[in-house]
């Protein structure tokens, strides 16, 4: 029953919390149409999204939050300075492959939208059972060190909050 | 006085980053490597910006505004997407599957198996004839 009335509680939080912003102004009022929504619009999405994702850890997702926003700060000095310092002929462009051992869309998804958003890393496409990641790289000498970081700061910490 | 300089820091870093990001696009040679200067611009050459306005607002016009974390919110929902549209359709119209690393599993890259073929195994899996 609950579960007809709240199909995504996370969901109606966010857009409580989103609505609030949009109108840029704490009232009860705001407040109130904010959760009237909040309530409407995942019951009526739902059938677009059956199934809840499993979050384990908000201690994790706040951690995740952090590494990236200071990845995304660090990578942004680092292809800076390829735009601005290196040769054309000295940059090394590359495709890498990374085989995934994430197997929930959601958890699949926040990992591509990490990586294109780190500069430097643009994730452009799946492979047809979603089991590896095609990733663009604007300068990579060494491929194989870029998969293992990604590996290893995102997908692992990914790992633990949604599987 | 030390939050007008912490509004002027980040504004100018903003435009920094944006510049260098507008740069980018000019000098790389190929699409794919231009596609990675626009995502300099839409975080630390807007996060500035929007740093700099939430500052602003409070301490110099006296007012909570959190409208700029929508915005961020917006843009890391959306960049990525248009990112990955743009990096689909350059490698539909300009690459071949040879010229990308393999997948290292038996299916190819998403688009590159027709929909004949996604559709034969998807009903196949189906059936419960291969493991999934």
């Amino acid at each position: 029953m609950l579960r007809k009335i709240l199909p995504h509680p996370f969901l109606t939080l966010t857009l409580i919390v989103v609505w609030q912003m949009l109108v840029n102004k704490l009232t009860l009022g705001n407040l109130l149409l904010g959760t009237v929504l909040a309530l409407i619009i995942p019951v009526i999405t739902s059938p677009y999204w059956p199934n809840r994702p499993h979050l384990r850890s908000w201690p994790r997702i706040v951690e995740y939050v952090l590494v990236a926003l200071w990845d995304i700060c660090v990578a942004n000095v680092q292809v800076a300075f390829v735009i601005l310092f290196k040769t054309n002929a000295n940059t090394r462009p590359a495709w890498i492959s990374i085989p995934l051992d994430l197997r929930t869309p959601e958890a699949i998804t926040v990992l591509a939208g990490t990586i294109t958003m780190t500069p430097g890393t643009i994730s452009s496409d799946v492979s047809a059972d979603g089991r590896s990641l095609l990733v663009h790289c604007l300068d990579a000498p060494d491929p194989d060190a870029v998969r293992d970081q990604i590996k290893a700061r995102y997908e692992r910490r990914l790992k633990e909050i949604f599987e | 006085m030390l939050v007008e300089i912490l509004i002027s820091v980040s504004l100018v870093i903003s435009g920094i980053f944006g510049l260098v990001g507008s740069f980018g696009m000019i000098k790389l040679p190929d699409p794919m490597m231009r596609l990675h200067a626009p995502t300099k611009a839409t975080t630390l050459g807007v996060g500035g910006a929007l740093i700099a306005s939430m500052l602003y607002f409070y301490f110099v016009v006296g007012q909570l505004s959190f409208h700029e974390l929508m915005i961020t919110l917006f843009l890391f929902l959306t960049a990525p997407i248009t990112g990955h549209f743009i990096a689909k359709t350059h490698l539909h119209l300009n690459h071949k599957p040879s010229d990308l690393p393999p997948t290292g599993t038996e299916r190819p890259w998403a688009s590159y198996e027709s929909d004949a073929e996604r559709q034969r195994i998807e009903a196949a899996a189906e059936a419960g004839d291969t493991p999934r």
